[in-house]
Parts: structure tokens; sequence; C-alpha cells
């Protein structure tokens, strides 16, 4: 599918962002694919698909004043869209931990190695500020079954001194 | 025997109040059979409900005995005027539906209920479900009430958040 765009805006987060940029994109005739929005810190992040027949220049000339006018970073890139087409995962896990560097580089590259194809991933800093925990969670397929995987977060709990459990999704179609 | 048409929304059908059955003849027999062998063509489908045919009748049927890893099962129960008469605990699932193709989301449902119902001869019939299978039959009988699984999603950011809630027996 051509004509398929990820819009990108990244800044402080205030009410109505959301409003404001998707009126722009509907009276521009764009139309939205999935989209994400997240507030991570206090920052406001939203990842759109935008479908724009006029291309890649006028769509940004579109969002400017707006991204402009609410400070925030605007980012367009051409993609190849592809909805209709949700892998669906068989496995969540979750991760958590009193907070240290590295956690999340050594649980995905443990889980890398056992197969595991990461879907949706999304982490918090939880605890107090003298006391912080890191909570991570995902979901993803265990392209080499659940047994490596299991395997794993035993050797994670043992070595990377974090909690770690996994359930098995099994998507009921009724 | 013939495998129906599924609607799938947004046909206003599938948001509708189902009627009662009244009488349960060879006719809803026949139905039945009909209903089972739509159920068993979709991919991996373990239950179906009349409104998903376009047939605004209160009947379910939910099988279990064919999923691909297996779950404690009642074979294949036909529901005729479902109710829902036991509920106890929470858990979040992930779910599908003939009716919405090409999306799947969390949905919160109790983790037993018991459901009783006639099945296709008149019988009184009584099922205490658990896990998977409680999970379908509230899946179907909503569908009687008009509800889909995209009317009850919860954010995934609720899957942390696992919790039981007892209720005691006979509470509603």
């Amino acid at each position: 599918m051509k004509d398929w765009f990820m819009v990108t805006l990244v800044g402080r987060d205030r009410p109505g962002i959301v409003a404001r940029v998707t009126r722009a994109l509907f009276e521009g005739g764009c139309m939205l694919g999935e989209t994400a929005m997240m507030r991570l810190g206090g920052n406001f992040s939203i990842m759109m698909m935008v479908r724009c027949g006029a291309g890649r220049r006028d769509l940004e000339a579109m969002l400017r004043p707006e991204a402009e006018s609410l400070d925030l970073r605007l980012h367009v890139d051409a993609i190849d869209a592809r909805l209709h087409d949700h892998p669906q995962p068989d496995a969540r896990i979750t991760v958590y931990g009193a907070d240290r560097p590295g956690i999340v580089a050594q649980v995905t590259g443990a889980l890398a190695e056992a197969g595991f194809n990461i879907l949706d991933l999304e982490s918090d800093v939880g605890g107090t500020p003298e006391a912080p925990i890191y909570v991570l969670h995902m979901e993803g397929q265990a392209q080499e079954g659940l047994a490596p995987l299991r395997s794993a977060l035993e050797t994670l709990r043992r070595e990377a001194g974090v909690e770690a459990s996994l359930t098995p999704v099994e998507a009921l179609i009724g | 025997m013939a495998v129906l048409p599924i609607l799938t929304y947004p046909d206003p059908r599938l948001k509708q109040v189902s009627e009662p059955v009244r009488e349960i003849d060879e006719d809803l027999r026949a139905f039945v059979r009909d209903l089972e062998e739509t159920m068993h063509a979709g991919p991996g489908g373990v239950g179906i409900a009349a409104p998903q045919v376009g047939r605004l009748l209160r009947v379910a049927i939910v099988d279990c005995s064919r999923t691909r890893k297996p779950v404690p099962n009642h074979g294949r129960m036909v529901l005729i005027n479902p109710e829902i008469t036991r509920w106890e605990g929470m858990a979040v699932g992930r779910e599908g539906c003939l009716s919405v193709p090409d999306y799947t989301g969390n949905v919160i449902r109790a983790e037993a209920v018991r459901v009783e119902a006639l099945n296709e001869h008149g019988e009184p019939v009584a099922y205490d479900c658990e896990g998977f299978e409680a999970r379908a039959v509230q899946h179907e009988l909503d569908h009687l009430d008009g509800l889909l699984f995209l009317d009850r999603l919860v954010s995934r950011r609720h899957d942390l958040f696992r919790r039981k809630v007892y209720k005691k027996p006979g509470e509603r």
C-alpha cells in the first residue's frame, strides 16, 4: 500500500494535543491507521500511521504549524503499511525487580536467544525515588516453543536478581 | 446440514438482544446442527451463538474439546435459553471472534461459571466450567445480549493486575 507515512510527535504533554493534531490531519484529507500514544515520564509521544495522498512534503507542511504551536518535534517517514496483518502473541512475559542499569538488555538478550520475538513491550519505574523498581511487560511469539523461554527466565531469576513470569496466551475465537 | 454465512461487525444484528426459544422441535435441532457445522468450518472456533448467523434466538454452542492445547472441558455443549447462575474469580485473557476478523484483544471474565440451560432435546442441563471453557461460555452468552468482546476490552496495561474476587453462592 502506498501513500502511508509514520508520523511521530514528541514533546511536553499538555491537554488537547491529540485532538488538535488529528483535526489538522482530517481537515487535510488524511486517514489514520494504527496509532499509539504514550506518556513517558511526563513527555507526550505519539506514533501514527497516516495515509496522505498529497505526499510527504505536504503532510509535513500540514502538521508543522500545529507542531510548532504545541512545541512538539515532528518526524515523518514513508512506510510500507500492512494493515489487517496482526501477528498473534502466544506468550506474555512480566519481569520486575529492583531497578538497575541493564535489566532490559539482559532480559531481552536472553529471551531473543531463546526464540522470543517481541511484539509489544512497555516498562515502568515504580517504587520510591530511593528504592525504584523496574517493571517490564512484553507480549510476543515463542518461535521455538515455551520451554526454552521458561528455562531462560529461570536462569534470569537466578542470575539477574529479577522476578520473571510467563503466561501462555491462547486467543479464544468464538 | 449446511455451513451458514457468519455476520461480521458492523452488522447491526450483532448488537441486538436475542429472543428466548419457545419451542424445541425438529426445526430447531436442524438449526443447531447447521450452527455446529458453521462453528467447526471456521479455523479454531470454540463456540458460536445463533445471532452470529442472523438468527436472533437464545441458542449457543460451546465445544472446547479440540483446542490446540488441551483444556478442561465438557465436550460439546448445546445451550438453549442459557443463564449463568454462578461466577467466581476474574482473569484477563485474549479473545477474538468469528464476527470480528483480524482483531483480538484482552477481556476480563470470570474464571469459573455455572451455566444452566436446555439442550436440543429440551432437557435441563447444568455445567460447571472453568478457565478457557468458562471464558468461551461467557463470550457466547454475551452474543445473545448483543454484546461483543469489543464491548469489554481492557487496556493491555491491565494485564498486570490479576486478582481474585469470590462471590457468595447464589450472588449475581
